[in-house]
């Protein structure tokens, strides 16, 4: 069952079948189970009465327009991202399970993590798929690269009106300079990955509500 | 540069005051000397007239005494304010040290010039005038610009600290100098318990919020933000209790006759008193809500009406003998809510302005008088009394915190660290609570009072200036960012994609609060209170002219910086541009590093912002204003498009009404792109310049399938606490024809307010944005019609 303190890693073969194909039959206040966490017990049951708030009409999945509601993340910036980012593959809903596996990136890392059985995949909260889950957010179209052009669209989305269309082309081609080593023009995984060694990403991409 | 202008402007007031306090010297000893029978100097016309026929009509006279103590107050205001727009000139200040440092700086030079020209000054302070005036509006502001949502979900913790440190210090440190009395050598002899106790509770009045504008940039979390502002919000209450209290029991009996059940019946009335108290507020406080339904016609009064309630609830429980501080307060937070939903948007703001002038004209008379108490004569010193004091309150303060924390820790989901237990403890700042309690004391009962206020001083002094100006260097130190000066752009750009990521996952996350309460409650309110205590039917037009001339403005400003001609969101037209990489000098980083750090939009405040001395600067707004404006057009384009956003559906409430389309169905997302892509096309409604939020939908009828018609709730946020109200009456209108096969589509820009907590700078009610978005919607029946949705935006 779900221990507190383990986390085996998510992997596709432990899914319990989707929610979503349940039609508005809601399940109890507990959360489905059994379900291999990537977050602790406690912060699952949580998480569960979040989806259960955010899907107002209790469908027992999320679409885009409920993770819309959330009126903060309308004046964020990256809003629009992050809320795609929760639709994987062009799906338009979102079940309880692929609702936790987003937010379990955000898991904060603890030490005990660093001595894992190095046979076990990589949990979802580790350096490399915090800043996997970063990645994704530029790579739109998921070529595995960051192309001068989406750093450009990540640039015009963060950065305010004054700036002219000029300046951001030139901090883009910049940025994307700086990145890349292989002189391909765009930022791969690995570029970004070494572009971003000396940031503390584990605190950053960390929310303390989910430990 | 600016510190020079500032005193300049000092020193021009000094040279005023001077001057008039010369004249008045010398106005009152002419007086004296030639009309010995009038006691208030008349004038001197008069007295010429009266007395001595012979003398000229004068062309000049002057009479100081009459207008002496208007005139004096008015110039300390002035003075202080004048110091206060230097204190923010030099940006760096504020954020070294707190604003009633400055204060009593002044204070303490009208002092010092007072003393200096040996000029009595006027009895500005005396007890009926410091509890029935100076007092009120400070609490009160204090208690409505209260972010509801985190002190509600942290109520428990919050009682618990404030009421009981409140009392472990007070009666700790009354307990300790007692015995510290008790040692011959230090010649406090005569000092009882009791009096001991009293000024044990009056310097556990602890003013934090005074310091929190100093560490507002390094990011203290909620829950830390929310314990300090609770605490200072009930502290003062307590001690004014217990000093009360124990004031009755020292006029009651001589210390030997206090028997067992005088004490039971203390510590009962101290909880009737507190408990009492709030009942009187939250009554008053739905009262003031209730009329302020009614008042849609005369909105001058509505001001009016909200600050005579909560003084009313003030004085009404005083008159009882409860406690009117916590009865304002909880006034002030029941009102709140429901006052700032029924009254005019100008109304509104005129409130918090208002009640922010006050307390600060309070607090300044108060530091002033402080100030003006010190430089003086009347001052015993005596060693050991003030060291122990000192320490002492440093000692049971970090045995309150830490003792009561490690207990509350054990249940709370989000202990608070041991980096939170310091800054706490550091915080414990005395203010002008404490000078004033020690400044009214009976001199009858307390002979030694001149110990006790000059004791009362040298802690205020001690904890505003040192702890006040090294909390912030403090702070920053227990938050140790590993700042890498010299970050590549790259980094930069990252850096600040990840804080905004990490605000908005925290934001899908949404709070973690005890559910169940807050949803009874909520309930509860909506069902009954609401209906009660808010407005019914807001005009529709001025809502309509309202959104005209916003959206205008909207619109010019938006021509004006130019995001009309840089909606190139296009991505053809990047596709043309082939580019070789230019190799940048080393300038060009410069500028971009700068363009960047500048340009950035700031990560969305979620920890709150509470700063005492002003409302909160417009820049956070503009921000969310900026990105939702693109944000609509980045939609929109993208609609037009035919890009798969399925932004065809509007939102489900509870109101939603049925119809014979169930939501899920999967033809629906098709039907929506098409019906969106096709009535997206009239760009212009010739009424309004439709920029902004109007989307337009056409009412297409559709074989046997009518999507279900929802009201989207919009949900508010205010003072953090989630409002939502749907609209019956637009319901009612809405009806859906049974027969005919009417639909509207309403590609609506799903957005709600904005929670955030942001805030305030201004005021913890946190407002960086709140939209109100409001649907009107006419409904002809019968007709294709095109009706256009327009959100209203609405500061608040």
């Amino acid at each position: 069952m779900i221990a507190p303190s383990s986390r085996p890693p998510l992997s596709p073969a432990h899914l319990p079948g989707p929610l979503g194909r349940v039609s508005g039959a809601r399940p109890a206040a507990s959360p489905p189970t059994p379900f291999p966490p990537a977050v602790s017990q406690a912060s699952l049951v949580r998480l569960h009465h979040r989806f259960q708030a955010l899907d107002r009409n209790k469908k027992g999945y999320l679409s885009r327009m409920d993770l819309q509601q959330i009126g903060a993340l309308a004046v964020n910036p990256l809003g629009d991202r992050i809320i795609e980012s929760f639709f994987p593959n062009g799906s338009q809903r979102v079940d309880f399970p692929g609702f936790v596996r987003v937010l379990a990136h955000f898991r904060p890392v603890e030490d005990e993590d660093t001595d894992q059985d190095p046979k076990k995949p990589e949990p979802l909260n580790s350096r490399r798929n915090k800043l996997h889950y970063a990645f994704q957010l530029y790579d739109l179209d998921r070529d595995g690269k960051i192309s001068r052009h989406e750093m450009l669209q990540v640039l015009r989305l963060m950065v305010g009106v004054q700036v002219t269309e000029e300046q951001l082309e030139n901090i883009a081609d910049r940025t994307v300079q700086e990145a890349d080593e292989d002189g391909d023009g765009a930022v791969s995984f690995l570029e970004f990955t070494k572009s971003l060694e000396k940031m503390d990403v584990e605190q950053k991409m960390s929310i303390r509500i989910l430990k | 540069m600016a510190l020079q202008m500032f005193m300049t402007f000092g020193s021009w007031n000094c040279l005023l005051l001077l001057v008039a306090l010369e004249y008045s010297k010398a106005s009152s000893d002419v007086n004296e000397s030639e009309n010995s029978t009038a006691q208030h100097a008349p004038n001197a016309w008069f007295a010429a007239s009266s007395s001595e026929p012979d003398e000229r009509i004068s062309v000049f006279e002057l009479d100081y005494d009459y207008v002496q103590i208007p005139y004096e107050v008015t110039l300390w205001i002035l003075l202080a304010s004048l110091a206060k727009i230097g204190f923010h000139l030099y940006h760096r200040l504020p954020g070294l040290m707190p604003e009633s440092c400055l204060l009593i700086l002044v204070g303490a030079l009208v002092g010092g010039i007072i003393f200096g020209t040996d000029h009595k000054s006027p009895p500005v302070m005396d007890s009926s005038i410091y509890f029935l005036y100076l007092l009120p509006p400070i609490v009160l502001e204090g208690g409505y610009f209260m972010p509801t949502r985190p002190f509600f979900e942290n109520i428990g913790s919050i009682l618990w600290w404030a009421v009981l440190g409140a009392l472990i210090n007070a009666l700790g440190i009354g307990l300790s100098l007692y015995l510290i009395c008790q040692v011959q050598a230090f010649g406090l002899g005569d000092v009882n318990l009791l009096q001991n106790l009293l000024f044990g509770s009056l310097i556990s009045a602890v003013d934090p919020v005074a310091v929190l504008a100093v560490f507002e940039e390094a990011r203290v979390n909620e829950q830390l933000y929310m314990m300090i502002f609770g605490e200072a919000l009930l502290n003062d209450g307590i001690t004014v209790v217990l000093y009360n209290m124990l004031i009755a029991f020292t006029k009651m009996h001589k210390f030997e006759d206090i028997e067992p059940v005088d004490i039971l019946a203390g510590c009962a009335r101290f909880i009737i008193v507190g408990v009492g108290g709030v009942m009187f507020g939250i009554v008053f406080g739905f009262i003031s809500a209730f009329i302020t339904r009614f008042t849609q016609n005369i909105s001058a009064i509505e001001p009016l009406i909200v600050f005579m309630f909560s003084y009313l609830s003030y004085l009404a429980a005083e008159t009882l003998y409860l406690s009117g501080i916590l009865a304002i307060t909880a006034c002030a937070v029941t009102m709140k809510k429901y006052v700032e939903e029924n009254v005019s948007q100008t109304s509104y703001t005129t409130i918090k302005y208002f009640m922010k002038m006050l307390s600060s004209v309070s607090e300044t008379l108060i530091f002033i008088f402080m100030g003006v108490s010190t430089v003086g004569k009347n001052h015993e010193w005596n060693w050991a009394f003030i060291c122990f004091t000192l320490a002492f309150c440093q000692i049971w303060r970090a045995i309150s915190v830490f003792a009561l924390f490690y207990v509350s820790n054990q249940f709370r989901t989000f202990p608070f660290s041991i980096k939170d237990q310091c800054i706490i403890f550091y915080s414990g700042v005395r203010g002008a609570g404490s000078f004033s309690l020690a400044f009214l004391l009976p001199l009858s009962l307390f002979p030694r009072k001149k110990m006790f206020v000059t004791a009362t001083l040298v802690v205020i002094y001690f904890t505003v200036f040192i702890q006040g100006i090294t909390i912030g260097p403090l702070v920053r130190y227990l938050d140790v960012k590993k700042t890498n000066k010299k970050e590549s752009i790259n980094e930069e750009l990252h850096i600040r994609l990840m804080d905004h990521l990490k605000a908005g996952i925290e934001d899908v996350c949404g709070h973690w609060s005890h559910y169940q309460v807050r949803d009874k409650f909520k309930k509860f309110d909506h069902r009954y209170l609401r209906k009660i205590l808010i407005r019914e039917n807001l005009p529709k037009s001025s809502i309509v002219s309202l959104y005209k001339k916003l959206e205008m403005k909207q619109a010019i400003e938006m021509v004006e910086t130019g995001i009309l001609s840089s909606t190139a969101f296009s991505i053809p037209h990047q596709a043309q541009r082939i580019q070789g990489i230019k190799r940048l000098s080393p300038e060009d980083v410069e500028s971009i590093r700068d363009i960047l750090t500048c340009n950035m939009y700031q990560v969305r405040q979620r920890t709150l912002s509470y700063n005492k001395y002003n409302l909160k600067p417009q820049t956070s707004e503009k921000q969310a204003k900026e990105i939702l404006i693109r944000r609509q057009n980045t939609l929109r384009e993208s609609m037009r498009k035919g890009h798969s956003l399925p932004w065809g559906k509007p939102a489900g409430t509870k109101n939603i009404r049925y119809l014979s389309f169930p939501y899920g169905n999967p033809q629906s997302a098709g039907r929506d792109t098409r019906a969106a892509g096709i009535s997206d096309d009239d760009g212009s409604n010739p009424g309004s310049p439709s920029i902004t939020f109007s989307a337009h939908s056409r009412i297409r009828s559709l074989q046997k399938q009518q999507a279900p018609e929802i009201i989207p709730m919009k949900s508010l946020r205010r003072g953090g606490k989630t409002l939502s109200f749907g609209y019956q009456r637009s319901t009612s209108q809405e009806e859906h024809m049974g027969g005919s096969r009417r639909v509207a589509l309403r590609p609506k820009p799903p957005f709600h307010a904005v929670d955030e907590e942001g805030e305030s700078g201004g005021e913890s009610e946190g407002e960086a944005f709140a939209v109100r978005s409001r649907w009107t919607t006419d409904r002809e029946h019968g007709r294709d019609y095109h009706r256009s949705h327009s959100p209203l935006l609405q500061r608040k």
